[in-house]
Parts: structure tokens; sequence; C-alpha cells
């Protein structure tokens, strides 16, 4: 197993960033785990005209110029899909695809994609739903399973399945727009646009888990993170930052917010023990 | 008690009286090796319960037929029952919880 870091940061952006060199400038170990940064809508803009310093860069270049910090402050990362969290009372346990890591407290950087589960997705988690193809496929060799492919790589996730031995119906951004899940003890089917189709599982590949999905009982507000004024969510030891907060989508908010998690964490560690 | 590595040849026989918790996992998952652990110190710390483990990699026999969908998962059997079955990583209190 790896070490446990004090602070896990999920997300590669401008909020993740700002968290992980304040944690880091505070002494305390961060892990920084993200999807990759040219997935991201920032990565894609052409100029951003409004950060203060950094007027017309390219949001690439931008995310480039703040990473420059992490080889200096030797600030770790990790890219992938974050699809599971658990809390263990004083730890976390994060498993990223088939790694897992553990850290005492969590900041949430997730940004502004927070996908709403479909109905039946976090009732049959586990049993029939499933957010990574390479953790559960071997479960479901010889059976039919639905692929919803939103995400970049989901794609290639189908066709693991498909190579494995699952018979996949594959649903990509364009074929369905509504999604049920159905099933009781476990998964019976996919219902996509009224057309049901009798699966024994479903992969959802999204490029974000809903936040509400990774930590039950998280508190949101209007579809986003519920925190206080030192970014602290409604469970110990987690905090959020940037655009999984709330408008406005801002690179100034992010960093600003992502400043004050990673000292509220720091103050919270000093609290507790290891 | 110690922990049981447990196969299709010893299976039944185990779960066949008293209570039991089996581990379902494999050696590529990250979260049944911080599981692991977790169930061989609830297999240390008390004696009622026998304790076993399935690498579902090679009994997928078992793996079917106890319908394991994702890892870990962790099963209670009372003689030969299934009496609770919990899937994702569980702390030690929700272990105990299984038998109560």
């Amino acid at each position: 197993m790896n070490e446990t870091y004090d602070i896990l940061i999920l997300g590669g952006g401008p909020a993740g960033i700002s968290a992980a060199l304040t944690a880091r400038a505070r002494g305390r170990s961060v892990l920084v785990i993200s999807n990759p940064a040219a997935t991201s809508a920032l990565h894609k803009a052409h100029a951003i005209d409004n950060y203060p310093g950094l007027v017309g860069m390219s949001g690439a270049e931008l995310l480039a110029r703040m990473t420059e910090g992490f080889a200096q402050l030797a600030i770790p990362t990790v890219t992938g899909r974050v699809t599971g969290v658990m809390p263990l009372g004083e730890s976390f346990m994060v498993s990223v695809g088939t790694d897992v890591y553990a850290a005492r407290s969590l900041i949430l950087a997730s940004g502004a994609a927070q996908p709403r589960a479909y109905p039946g997705e976090a009732e049959l988690l586990g049993r029939g739903v499933s957010y990574c193809a390479t953790c559960d496929g071997m479960f479901y060799r010889g059976k039919r399973v639905a692929v919803i492919g939103l995400s970049a790589d989901a794609r290639e996730e189908a066709d693991f399945l498909s190579g494995i031995g699952c018979e996949v119906e594959f649903f990509d951004r364009t074929r369905a727009k509504t999604y049920e899940i159905r099933g009781t003890e476990k998964v019976a089917s996919l219902v996509a646009d009224g057309v049901e189709y009798p699966v024994d599982g479903v992969f959802v590949l999204r490029d974000t888990v809903a936040s509400s999905v990774l930590l039950p009982g998280l508190a949101l507000d209007g579809g986003h993170i519920a925190v206080d004024r030192s970014m602290a969510a409604s469970m110990p030891g987690v905090f959020a930052c940037g655009d999984c907060t709330g408008r406005p989508y801002q690179i100034a908010k992010a960093v600003g917010e992502g400043n004050v998690a990673a000292l509220s964490a720091d103050g919270y560690l000093g609290k507790t023990k290891s | 008690m110690s922990v049981l590595e447990l196969t299709k040849d010893n299976f039944d026989a185990t779960i066949a009286s008293g209570d039991t918790l089996v581990d379902f996992w494999a050696p590529w998952c990250g979260p049944c090796k911080m599981q692991s652990p977790i169930v061989d110190a609830f297999a240390a710390a008390q004696s009622a319960v026998k304790v076993g483990k399935v690498n579902t990699d090679e009994q997928m026999e078992l793996a079917q037929k106890y319908g394991i969908m994702a890892i870990p998962t962790l099963i209670a059997f009372r003689d030969g029952e299934v009496i609770a079955k919990k899937t994702g990583l569980s702390p030690a209190g929700e272990i105990e919880a299984m038998f109560k």
C-alpha cells in the first residue's frame, strides 16, 4: 500500500493547483489526482483576459505556468479518474481505477462538471453499476453489459469489455439523452430514451464521478458542494474549492478558494493526530 | 483465529456450520489491498467467526455462484446461509455489524 498523505487533492485545475502549492508550502504531503489536462475546458480556452498578471494567455499556457511550481515543491500528481472515496474515520481512501491512495484529509476541486446520477445509479452501484471497466469487467464475462460512454477513454474501456468476452451495448454522447437503470437486488436493465435494454451490468463512464455518489451524505447546495467560508464541506476533513462549490466559474475565484481550502485543511490536520 | 484460503474444494465445508466471513478479492484490486489487513485484524481479534478469503481470479466459479460483481465484497454466512453481503471497502465496525 502507498503512504498516507496529509491531503489528497481531487482535481488539477486552478483550484487544485492553488491548494497543492499552499498545502506544500505549509509542509503538508499532498497528492494531486486529475484527469489529463487536455480534457479540461480551461485547457481549450483560446485566451484568458481577466487573470491578473497573465492577461491574454491561452488556457493551456496558463495551466502550464500554474503547475511550474510542482516540480520545485516536489508535488506528485496522478492522472486518472477517481471512482470511489471511502471515509474511514480519521482517514480517507480514494480509488483511482485499480489503484488506491490514502490521506487524512481531502480537498475536492473537481470542477464545474458535476454530473447528476441517473435514476438507479447510486442504488445499484457495486450491484451491476460500475465506473471502471478494467476493475470490474471480469465479473461480466459472457454477459450483456451497457456502456454509457461520456468520457474521452470510454471507447477503449468498451473495447476492453468486448475483448474479455462481454456483449457490449455502447451508448455514445449522441445515442440517447435520458437513462434509467432498473433492478432491485441487481441491475436488470437500462432504459435509454424510453427503450429498455436487458443487461447484467451498466458501466457509466464520465470524466467526473458525481460528488454525491463518491461521498454519500455530502451536503450539496443547488447541485454544487456546500461549503462554509473556510471551504469546509459538510464532512470532517473534507474541503472543496473552485467551480465545484458554485458560481462564478472564474479562475481567480478558484485560485482564492484553493488557497483557503489548503489553509483550512492544514488547520484541521493540526488539530488531529495521525 | 487464522485466515483460511478458500477454494471450491473447501468452501462448502467451511461455511456449512457456524459463522463465517468471506473476503472476495483479487491481486490487481487496489481497495482489496486495504480491505485485507482489516479482515486479518478482525480474524485475529475474535474466535467466534471463521474468516476466509477467495481469490476471484482463481475461483471464478465461487465468484459467479455468489453473484460477485465488484470487489472487495464481503459475505457473512451463518450455517451455510448468506446473512449479509457488502460490496466496497468495509471498516472494522461494519464487519462486526454483519453478524449482528
